[in-house]
């Protein structure tokens, strides 16, 4: 039974005189206790609206939130403001990209850690300031204490992104969302954070949902990979299956694209051509056709739908890589 | 690659540094550093930022030069300095033989027409006012390239086309373009006044993977074209080893290593260098998988107060109780020219020498 059900999760943003923007488009994935999940693509897929969705962080007014998201058999898209804010914190806990924005700047660290602690889990504010140092000393920090009282622009960026994780770590939540947790960090300080998130993974049992551009991140993080393109998943496989064999055009084109620590010098990158459109132009067929090597006529007539391809694959292409392989042996 | 070089004797494939005729830019001893002033009425300095402090290297025509290092390593510090956009506080930087460091004044605008640079932030380096014709045009009229308007047109559609964009983009403006694009525009700017050097600092990393390959292409293609010299600044190592030919290594505003990038990646020698490179990751499970990271306890020292002796000790899992702490390591060439900042270098590499355990609150408190 899986921890959290997306099903055909789709987000629309409405705005009066100007066209309705659809970021997510019919999106459906299962994330199991203890197992990470990757949502991966570049940025304009709606990887981020997707986590914003299921944590109900999206603004009510001009956005139309369709589909299923249900966590542990209760339904989140149907729950009062009142009845989220119960249950974000507690239940699902949200590591962001930027901890300096997402940090409070007036309020000091422990104090932001503590009031988690205060507000779910009914302890007196003693008691969750001192569960606040451990939570920090968790994720290391040192001299948690002293850093309880300091504010956010005293602490180092890898040090700040170890805060947010602390506070959403805070109420032992059963799923974990983290959008881009390390890419505005260093290399190292990146290694730190990524070691820190899959031991608390492998130690609590927390599922974990990453959202990534970074392949490399993900080949390291995640069981199981969905790749978006154009608010659209359009493959999942497990991650050992996903890079030894990328069935769709972009997951291929986007995994030779980039330039790899251990391949040797002058070796050429095949890119993807073009760039993303910006509205969802899926209605006219596949929104990858126009920088897609492999398309067919039937590509821009209509759009592919997602399909089991083989144990564990889901592919939304007319023409995916190996076929085109086939079709070649056999000409 | 190999091929050229077997057919082709002489200075063009021999690797630089042994031709001084051939070096590009020599920066010897450079040092930037930045006064913290306090006080309203007096202004006093109570402290130096040292964001660079004692670096030399040399870029070849015609070559390559990737400069790594996470931030506040002082790269892009040394890149501007490079420049003379930031005024060395000592060293000389040599350009084609003559000393930038002390130059002002008119000779040193005449010279900055052979020197140009790429900036990251695509959307705030392009003035959303200016059209990209204007763009283009305002350096080549600062140096008197632009004498008619005919030529100049064609000089301009000819500079769209080998950075990959149509000539109906001069009418338009920075916002009608996409990220990837306007990264065209900028290195086309770049490449309006015919310079010699181009300082890209972090090229692609604000652009999105699929046009990042795009882009580091152009880079490439461009460089055989007009026979450019670069000096690529970045923060992840996979770009800088894909496009450099000799990378260097900077950590607290010293170069800890330097080296042809092939024999950087295969046998990495200082310390700092070889937790960077098993902290990127890779694309691949298996080696994902397999591969032990390195992990550095605690952050980067402030450049204000730089740790005595090496730099990196404070943070080093390879420390000894000797001569770390206090005597700082020159960069020193371990063959090859292959060099390396580390006392014990060779000691690591033969496995003399082994990591300590890691220990979190040692030194990980720097504030």
């Amino acid at each position: 039974m899986a921890l959290l059900e997306v099903r055909d999760l789709s987000v629309r943003f409405v705005r009066k005189s100007e066209p309705t923007v659809s970021a997510v488009d019919g999106v459906s994935f299962d994330v199991h206790p203890g197992s990470t999940v990757g949502l991966v693509g570049e940025s304009g897929c709606g990887k981020s609206v997707t986590s914003l969705a299921i944590m109900g962080l999206l603004p009510g007014r001009g956005t139309e939130v369709t589909g299923s998201v249900n966590l542990e058999g209760s339904e989140l898209l149907r729950l009062s403001r009142r009845e989220f804010d119960r249950r974000r914190g507690k239940d699902l806990g949200m590591v962001f990209q930027d901890p300096l924005t997402s940090l409070n700047p007036v309020v000091p660290i422990g104090l932001q850690i503590s009031e988690v602690i205060e507000r779910h889990r009914g302890l007196s504010r003693r008691d969750a300031s001192r569960e606040a140092a451990k939570l920090l000393e968790r994720v290391g920090i040192p001299d948690p204490d002293r850093r309880l009282k300091e504010y956010s622009h005293q602490l180092s960026g890898g040090m700040r992104q170890r805060a947010l994780i602390a506070m959403a770590l805070a109420c032992e939540p059963r799923l974990l969302i983290a959008d881009e947790p390390t890419t505005a960090l260093d290399v190292t300080i990146q290694a730190q954070i990524l070691t820190l998130l899959k031991e608390l993974v492998a130690e609590t049992g927390t599922a974990l949902i990453m959202i990534t551009h970074d392949l490399g991140v993900v080949a390291g993080m995640c069981d199981e990979v969905n790749v978006l393109y154009a608010g659209r998943i359009v493959e999942r496989a497990q991650r050992h299956e996903l890079f030894s064999q990328p069935r769709h055009p972009y997951t291929a084109g986007l995994m030779a694209s980039v330039p790899r620590l251990d391949s040797p010098r002058g070796q050429r990158l095949a890119p993807i051509e073009g760039s993303v459109a910006d509205n969802i132009p899926w209605e006219g067929g596949c929104a990858f056709s126009p920088r897609c090597g492999n398309a067919l006529a039937v590509c821009r007539e209509r759009a592919p739908e997602l399909e089991t391809v083989e144990q564990g694959r889901l592919l939304r292409c007319h023409n995916p890589i190996g076929a085109a392989e086939m079709e070649r042996a056999h000409d | 690659m190999t091929d050229s070089s077997r057919t082709i004797t002489g200075a063009e494939t021999s690797p630089v540094g042994t031709d001084p005729a051939d070096t590009l830019v020599e920066i010897d001893d450079l040092r930037v550093h930045f006064p913290i002033k306090r006080g309203i009425v007096l202004d006093r300095t109570v402290g130096h930022v040292y964001a660079v402090d004692g670096v030399s290297l040399r870029v070849g025509r015609g070559e390559t030069y990737g400069l790594v290092g996470e931030s506040g390593c002082g790269k892009s510090t040394l890149g501007k300095a490079v420049l003379r956009l930031e005024r060395p506080t000592g060293g000389s930087i040599r350009f084609d033989g003559t000393d930038m460091a002390r130059m002002s004044g008119e000779p040193l605008r005449r010279m900055r027409r052979r020197m140009q640079m790429v900036f990251q932030d695509t959307l705030s380096s392009l003035d959303p006012r200016q059209s990209v014709e204007s763009l283009l045009v305002e350096g080549m009229r600062a140096h008197g390239l632009d004498r008619d308007g005919k030529s100049t047109e064609r000089e301009l559609r000819e500079l769209l086309s080998s950075v990959g964009l149509p000539a109906s983009a001069l009418r338009k403006y920075p916002h009608e373009f996409s990220g990837g694009q306007r990264q065209r525009i900028g290195i086309a700017r770049a490449l309006a006044v015919r310079p010699d050097l181009v300082v890209a600092d972090e090229p692609v990393s604000a652009l999105d993977v699929s046009v990042q390959a795009q882009v580091l292409n152009l880079l490439e293609d461009l460089q055989e074209e007009f026979g450019l010299t670069y000096l690529v600044i970045a923060h992840d190592l996979a770009v800088v080893r894909h496009v450099a030919r000799r990378i260097g290594v900077m950590y607290l505003g010293g170069l800890v290593e330097e080296s042809d990038s092939d024999v950087l990646y295969e046998q990495p020698l200082h310390p700092y260098t070889r937790a960077l490179l098993s902290a990127v990751p890779v694309p691949e499970p298996e080696v994902e998988d397999q591969r032990e990271r390195i992990l550095l306890s605690g952050d980067l020292p402030s450049p204000a107060a730089p740790p005595t002796g090496c730099r990196f000790h404070t943070r080093c899992p390879w420390r000894q109780p000797t001569r770390c702490d206090s005597e700082r390591p020159e960069l020193r060439d371990v063959g090859g020219g292959h060099r390396v900042a580390c006392h014990y270098a060779e000691e690591i590499r033969d496995g003399i020498i082994t990591p300590n355990s890691v220990e979190g609150n040692s030194s990980a408190g720097v504030s």
